[in-house]
């Protein structure tokens, strides 16, 4: 046995003290700032609920023949949807893709500027990369514990835990997107006297949005795969299903569920990567790049 | 006459202490002492240039010459170690930010050798760019690119994207783009090196012809000895990061100042390099049969002494200021290279 050093217990008691206190005095403000997520949480859901199933099919498929122009992926997502509306799965999926679009949103919110900010400075991204490195390798239901206590119960927890564990990709792909832009192009930017607001609005972000887009697809994915976590804590949907049938022993009824995250996992990964392929040729990447 | 750029005694250290490499090159050092020493790499070294008002000004070198150095100093994408920029009597060298991208916008454009194009925006778009970043409104600068995306022989091509263009016509966006921002100075880094040779050559007209119109100040960089007697109103040799001779073309073909200089002048032909007013007799002759300007090449004149003993020659007016025969062209023609008389 590793020999005690010192008592560990006053470390552990003022940490848990230290969270009490915040919530004390601070719990009220991180409602508040956690507010916009539960509005953009509320309209979204409500918003996919009202639209009838057929409008809801038709707007998918739609999306999938812009970004594709063939009727092979319009196709698969017209039978994964009707798949889902079939095995009654309909109003749960629909509540996790809620879940899962206010996350990117979310998550594109912070994520871009933050990857901004590190494609900008080497000191800042040695700083920021090992705290990536830990939001994605630190178990989630370590912060979903101290999220529930903040926020408690429900899908703004679930919505927040899912940020932190879909943003460091979307970041890190922001930053490098970034770094790649052709020094060309950037330098000529320069020699027309931009100023550093134009380089990143008319070269850096059009530029590298091929990327970016890869870290906003990313994300998706990895929104989805939260959400039977994220259930634990009331997020509701598909990941509620698969819990149920952990606890009740229903085999059935995780399986279906579970077939129906991948059903949607599959409509949003192919449609943000056709869209991201489709960026990617418009860009001339490939030719550009002998 | 003030030059329009004058660049004055400027050296350019590369790597981490550049001011250690910089007191060792003022003790005498030599290049590669110094960077086995320090780790540094001296790009130019006390450069000084004057740059008259409507000549190209060629700057020639091969790679590592420091000319690609030398041109990004005109508009500080590069700064110096030591030494100062002046430009229409103004110090480049002073100027803040804000006051330097003012200049970027309003004085000096340039065109890159590997273009520099944006390639998620259309021809117009590119050509509109500068003038975009300058903040000009957005019926103005289509207006403007238009025109200029006309001149450069691309007209139709304007919702092209850069990379559906070939070599050459990308290069006529680079060259609309930087006229469009109607800058008295032009800077052209190695404009025509990646293109075909015959792109290359109808370039270089189209180029003359321009200039012709415009009478902009370029300062124009280049590793094709060719290429800068065919442009150059006068022109620079350098090699590694020091000036080896300036002059007129005809004046480095006939006297290059250093072997360095004089290896150049073997590989071209004379004919092309060396133009009537060099040779010719100065004076009033009674009025020839075949005449050329002065500024008519040996090579032009050779043709017509098939016929004539001698031609006479004209000024850019059309008057005729003196002649010259079979004898004087052969001369120059013949004088044996790299060896100044």
């Amino acid at each position: 046995m590793f020999p005690e050093l010192f008592d560990t217990a006053p470390l552990r008691r003022a940490i848990d003290d230290g969270l009490d206190w915040l919530i004390a005095n601070w719990g009220g403000g991180f409602e508040a700032a956690a507010a916009p997520l539960q509005w953009t949480l509320n309209a979204i859901e409500r918003g996919l609920l009202a639209l009838p199933w057929w409008a809801l099919i038709a707007v998918l498929a739609g999306l999938a023949l812009m970004a594709t122009r063939k009727p092979t992926l319009p196709l698969v997502v017209v039978a994964a949807m009707l798949a889902l509306g079939v095995l009654e799965l309909w109003e749960d999926a629909l509540k996790t893709t809620a879940l899962m679009l206010t996350a990117t949103l979310g998550t594109i919110v912070v994520a871009i500027p933050v990857g901004v900010v590190m494609s900008g400075s080497a000191m800042i991204r040695r700083i920021v990369t090992p705290v990536l490195d830990l939001m994605q390798t630190m178990p989630s239901f370590v912060y979903l514990i101290p999220a529930v206590m903040v926020f408690g119960p429900g899908r703004v927890p679930a919505v927040l835990a899912t940020m932190i564990y879909a943003a460091p990709p979307l970041m890190r792909l922001t930053d490098l997107g970034i770094r790649l832009v052709d020094p060309d192009v950037l330098e000529a930017g320069w020699s027309f006297g931009m100023t550093r607001g134009q380089r990143l609005v008319k070269i850096q972000v059009p530029l590298a949005l091929p990327t970016i887009f890869a870290g906003i697809n990313q994300a998706t994915m990895m929104s989805l795969s939260m959400v039977v976590i994220a259930s634990m804590i009331g997020a509701g949907g598909l990941g509620y299903q698969v819990l149920q049938g952990i606890g009740r022993l229903e085999v059935s009824r995780g399986l279906l569920a579970g077939l129906g995250i991948v059903a949607l996992a599959i409509v949003f990964d192919r449609i943000t990567q056709a869209f991201g392929r489709r960026l990617q040729r418009r860009l001339g990447v490939a030719e550009t790049r002998p | 006459m003030s030059p329009v750029i004058d660049v004055r005694e400027v050296t350019k250290i590369f790597g981490r202490n550049p001011e250690r490499a910089l007191a060792l090159l003022r003790a005498g050092r030599g290049k590669p002492e110094i960077q086995a020493e320090t780790g540094n790499v001296i790009g130019l070294d006390r450069v000084s240039l004057s740059v008259e008002a409507g000549e190209i000004f060629v700057v020639m070198g091969l790679s590592g010459s420091g000319k690609s150095t030398l041109i990004r100093h005109v508009n500080r994408l590069v700064d110096p170690t030591s030494g100062g920029i002046v430009v229409n009597g103004v110090d480049v060298m002073a100027m803040g930010a804000a006051g330097l991208r003012a200049y970027r916008r309003n004085t000096v454009s340039m065109v890159f050798q590997r273009f520099g194009l944006l390639p998620h925006r259309s021809v117009l778009d590119n050509v509109a760019f500068g003038l975009e970043v300058k903040g000009v409104g957005l019926d103005d600068r289509n207006a403007a690119a238009r025109r200029w995306i006309e001149t450069v022989g691309l007209a139709g091509y304007e919702r092209s994207r850069p990379r559906q263009l070939s070599g050459g016509e990308q290069q006529r966006v680079g060259l609309a783009r930087a006229l469009a921002m109607d800058t008295p100075i032009l800077l052209m880094d190695e404009a025509f090196s990646a293109l075909d040779p015959l792109n290359r050559a109808q370039l270089q007209d189209e180029l003359l012809a321009l200039q012709h119109r415009l009478r902009k100040t370029i300062l124009f960089i280049t590793h094709d000895f060719d290429e800068a007697l065919k442009l150059g109103t006068r022109i620079a040799v350098l090699r590694d990061g020091a000036v080896e001779q300036v002059g007129r073309p005809e004046e480095i073909v006939l006297h290059p100042a250093t072997a360095h200089v004089a290896a150049f002048v073997r590989q071209v032909s004379r004919a092309r390099a060396i133009p009537l007013a060099a040779v010719m007799e100065r004076g009033a002759f009674a009025p020839y049969a075949a005449s050329l300007p002065a500024t008519a090449r040996c090579e032009d004149a050779l043709a017509l002494f098939a016929a004539h003993a001698w031609i006479g020659v004209l000024d850019a007016d059309g008057v005729p200021v003196g002649r010259v025969g079979v004898a004087a062209v052969l001369e120059a023609l013949a004088q044996p290279a790299g060896r100044t008389p």
